[in-house]
């Protein structure tokens, strides 16, 4: 009897214990294969040289053209996506009525789960096109195009967390708020966007995570040019999309091969200080509810 | 100042509710559009055939096979997994050093971005443990991304068991492990399995730790092995689109497949969304 | 539950083990992108013939393919390439000789806007161009036009190609597209007046024109005497010389019938 309840809790620890040893066996398989990049090019060579050129006689490395595409591609989502997604969540949970809200809610998560190579498939084959035509552009695959679909992605990720955030703000503020004579907009945007800040910010993070880690969709969409865009509507060439695209036709072992890899580090390192962002604001939130 | 401040009021509501119709109005567009495309081509042969003719007609059913037993396996894997876990961290765990720990890898986990754990599944199922490209490796991979979201999901539910229960399984002389597995588990199943579901709808659509781990262009084989390769919905989407030799007659099919997985995708949530409406009106206690 | 779970296992280790028993004559290919095609048409007509057979195609890109075929998980890595020293060296190690079978040549057409008037090009011009040493049509003859340069992904073999046969070890200029397909390719330069590009002769198609490289149009006979410069061969890459149904796999795309499939791909078949 004693035996099963220890063997049972050790199970449990163990399936607990997995998740760290995933994360562990994700690190270290990712710095064992990229390591070799950073001794044979140099780190800052690496990181901040932007010439691509990994199947040259001479190959080059310097991975700033695939930094800046990701961060130009997730920037633009985020500000089709922000003011959408927030938008959304203040109508959602501060002005529209009960039914309104029991049928919207369920249906802008369900949008939430709706896989990204469809995403991709609309933007290759509907909205690319229809850019190019629209401003008379050498091709609709850029990072114009990327940003609206990733935007159109993110928006129901933040909607959906900017919504419980919002109606988690107790009651008794509005109602106070009122009581001092301020009008509906008044309190939203004085009293109960402030109180729901972090659950804000965190879902703008975690949409921004999304973003910045999305692969089949910047891959069918982007372009795919390894170059700092002069415009909004050059093609980039995101992070993901270099790893998907690449890691198949090159040799393992190859100084790309660990290049590739090492590509996978830094985007690791972003959503990781990204989450612990998250997680520190999650921290801060909690604290503050239990005063 | 009063008209001000209402002139002020009008123009913030309106526009909050313009952002919620854009919103609306765009994931409508998208989702006709893929509709209207795709459902051209679906008839029950495109769902029980393999594809024919260089690929350029027949239908998916290989495809969607494989998608099938890739989710299966992955949450097999990752539904123990997950729960064990969970009952780690809602029943055993005392605060402190080691769950701080647990709980970082969850979440660190929950944003690694999907390629990445394409390339870890290549590194060590494909390579180094030797599966090679396979069910087997695809859905080990599929069951470390959703692992958080089960873990998640499981642990919410469990909190959501009163003590009361506990304590009544205590007071009638259960010990801890049956008081969980007798009292707890039972009711929180429900939740749980909202969250499965809705893990299972992410396994079904992720396609980039697939890439390297499991996902094969064409096979006329119904796998019978969790070592073989298969075919499935969302890489056929993928592999439609960029490396088909024929747009004319392979776009209708990727939007075709596109239509499949996103009911396949939305009807998985949908029940799971169901389920926890009914949990919600149910509970009394 | 536990009865459940039990089944489960005991599913699981069925489905697991079933495939020991069944008849086993399974072929696995993986690779190259450009070769998939074929490789995928030739699948379907053999297993049309030979029902006891079971082909898997699998893209990836060639180095998975040689990647694959030097760790024993494949039978037939595809390639549109040659196989690299280094990868020759790893495959040796590890006791595989692979051994390279030419399927079918695919030739590489440079194409332009329909509208264009220039007919030709040299490989030097069109070096110049990709090099960003010729940025306007006008120099060589055509309009007053910028010229936009088209270009694919550098990890395709497509790519590689080019860089042997034109490139010559420089660089393409920063602002060439690099598209990820055949497909995007031939769809950009379609829809651009000032447009240049290059894709594999499947993917040639009413809505481009395809210009005379050094005289020469591409066309499966050109490409077949050597005369078109920009064509390369596709391999098939076994471990030893092919043996039982891989060779007669093999076989098969070369006979008549499985060259007849690869023209119908849209590639270039040996004789």
């Amino acid at each position: 009897m004693k035996f099963k309840e220890s063997l049972f809790k050790f199970i449990a620890l163990f399936a607990a214990l997995c998740s760290v040893i995933f994360l562990f066996g994700i690190i270290l398989s990712i710095f064992k294969e990229g390591y070799p990049i950073f001794k044979i090019y140099g780190v800052i060579k690496f990181l901040f040289t932007t010439s691509w050129h990994p199947t040259h006689e001479e190959p080059t490395f310097g991975i700033l053209a695939l930094i800046v595409g990701s961060l130009v591609v997730t920037i633009g989502s985020l500000i089709i996506g922000i003011p959408l997604g927030v938008g959304s969540a203040i109508y959602l949970s501060e002005i529209a009525g009960f039914k309104t809200r029991e049928i919207l809610k369920p249906f802008v998560e369900l949008l939430a789960g709706i896989p990204s190579v469809i995403y991709g498939l609309f933007g290759m084959a509907f909205l690319a096109p229809f850019v190019m035509r629209l401003f008379n552009l050498s091709t609709g695959l850029n990072a114009f195009t990327t940003s609206i679909i990733l935007g159109i992605m993110v928006v129901p990720i933040i909607a959906s967390i900017s919504e419980d955030a919002i109606s988690s703000v107790p009651n008794e503020l509005r109602e106070a708020s009122y009581a001092l004579g301020a009008n509906k907009w008044e309190t939203i945007y004085k009293v109960i966007l402030p109180a729901a800040k972090s659950g804000i910010y965190a879902s703008i993070i975690l949409g921004f995570g999304r973003a910045i880690g999305e692969t089949m969709l910047v891959l069918m969409v982007a372009g795919g040019s390894a170059i700092i865009p002069k415009s909004i509507f050059s093609p980039v060439r995101p992070m993901t999309a270099t790893i998907a695209a690449e890691m198949g036709e090159t040799v393992v072992g190859s100084d790309h091969y660990h290049a590739l890899f090492g590509i996978a580090i830094v985007l690791f390192i972003i959503t990781f200080v990204s989450n612990l962002i998250t997680e520190t604001i999650k921290r801060k939130v909690m604290r503050s509810q239990n005063l | 100042m009063r008209m001000k401040r209402r002139l002020n009021q009008t123009t913030w509501l309106i526009l909050v509710r313009i952002a919620l119709l854009i919103s609306i109005l765009f994931l409508l567009i998208f989702l006709v559009m893929i509709f209207a495309k795709g459902s051209k081509v679906l008839s029950l042969s495109f769902l029980t055939q393999a594809p024919k003719e260089g690929m350029t007609a027949g239908g998916i059913f290989p495809a969607i096979l494989g998608t099938f037993y890739l989710v299966i396996l992955t949450i097999i894997v990752a539904l123990p997994l997950g729960v064990f876990a969970a009952i780690y961290l809602s029943e055993y765990a005392k605060p402190g050093y080691l769950v701080n720990t647990i709980r970082t890898a969850i979440n660190t986990l929950a944003g690694v971005p999907s390629i990445v754990f394409g390339l870890f599944g290549l590194a060590i199922f494909v390579n180094l443990f030797g599966f090679g490209v396979s069910i087997l490796s695809g859905s080990l991979t599929l069951a470390i991304l959703i692992l958080p979201i089960i873990i998640n999901a499981s642990e919410e539910a469990i909190k959501t068991v009163p003590d009361s229960f506990r304590q009544a399984a205590y007071a009638l002389g259960a010990t801890k492990r049956q008081t969980i597995t007798k009292v707890v588990l039972p009711t929180a199943l429900p939740n749980i399995l909202t969250g499965a579901i809705i893990s299972v709808g992410r396994a079904a659509g992720e396609t980039a730790p697939i890439l390297f781990t499991a996902a094969t262009f064409y096979t006329r084989k119904l796998p019978t092995s969790i070592l073989d390769e298969v075919m499935a919905l969302p890489y056929h989407i993928y592999a439609l689109m960029t490396e088909g030799t024929a747009p004319r007659e392979q776009v209708p099919i990727a939007y075709g497949t596109a239509v499949v997985l996103l009911l396949l995708v939305l009807s998985v949530n949908l029940v799971a969304i169901i389920i926890r409406y009914r949990i919600r009106k149910r509970k009394k206690w | 539950m536990k009865y459940l779970f039990r089944l489960l296992v005991v599913g699981l280790i069925i489905f697991t083990t079933s495939d020991l028993f069944a008849a086993k004559k399974n072929i696995t290919l993986a690779g190259s992108t450009t070769v998939l095609p074929i490789a995928q048409k030739c699948a379907e007509a053999f297993m049309d013939i030979n029902p006891k057979v079971n082909i898997s195609v699998r893209g990836g890109g060639s180095g998975v393919g040689i990647a694959s075929l030097t760790a024993k998980s494949i039978d037939i890595g595809m390639s549109s390439r040659p196989i690299k020293d280094k990868e020759l060296a790893t495959a040796k190690q590890k006791g595989v000789n692979p051994v390279g079978n030419i399927i079918a040549l695919d030739g590489l057409a440079v194409i332009v806007h329909s509208q264009n008037p220039i007919n030709e090009i040299s490989i030097k011009t069109l070096k110049d161009i990709y090099t960003g040493k010729i940025t306007n049509w006008k120099v060589i003859g055509g309009p007053d036009k910028e010229i936009v340069v088209v270009s694919r992904d550098v990890a395709s073999g497509t790519f590689e190609v080019f860089k042997e046969k034109v490139l010559g070890g420089e660089k393409t200029k920063d602002d060439a597209l690099m598209l990820a397909s055949n497909k995007a390719v031939a769809t950009t330069v379609q829809e651009t007046p000032g447009a240049i590009g290059y894709i594999g002769l499947g993917y040639l198609s009413e809505g481009v024109k395809a210009l005379k490289v050094e005289g020469v149009l591409p066309s499966n006979k050109t490409v077949q005497d050597g005369t078109y410069k920009l064509a390369r061969p596709l391999y098939m890459y076994t471990n030893g010389t092919p043996k039982g149904i891989v060779k007669e796999f093999i076989d098969f795309i070369l006979s008549p019938s499985g060259q007849k499939l690869v023209s119908e791909t849209g590639y270039v078949p040996l004789k």
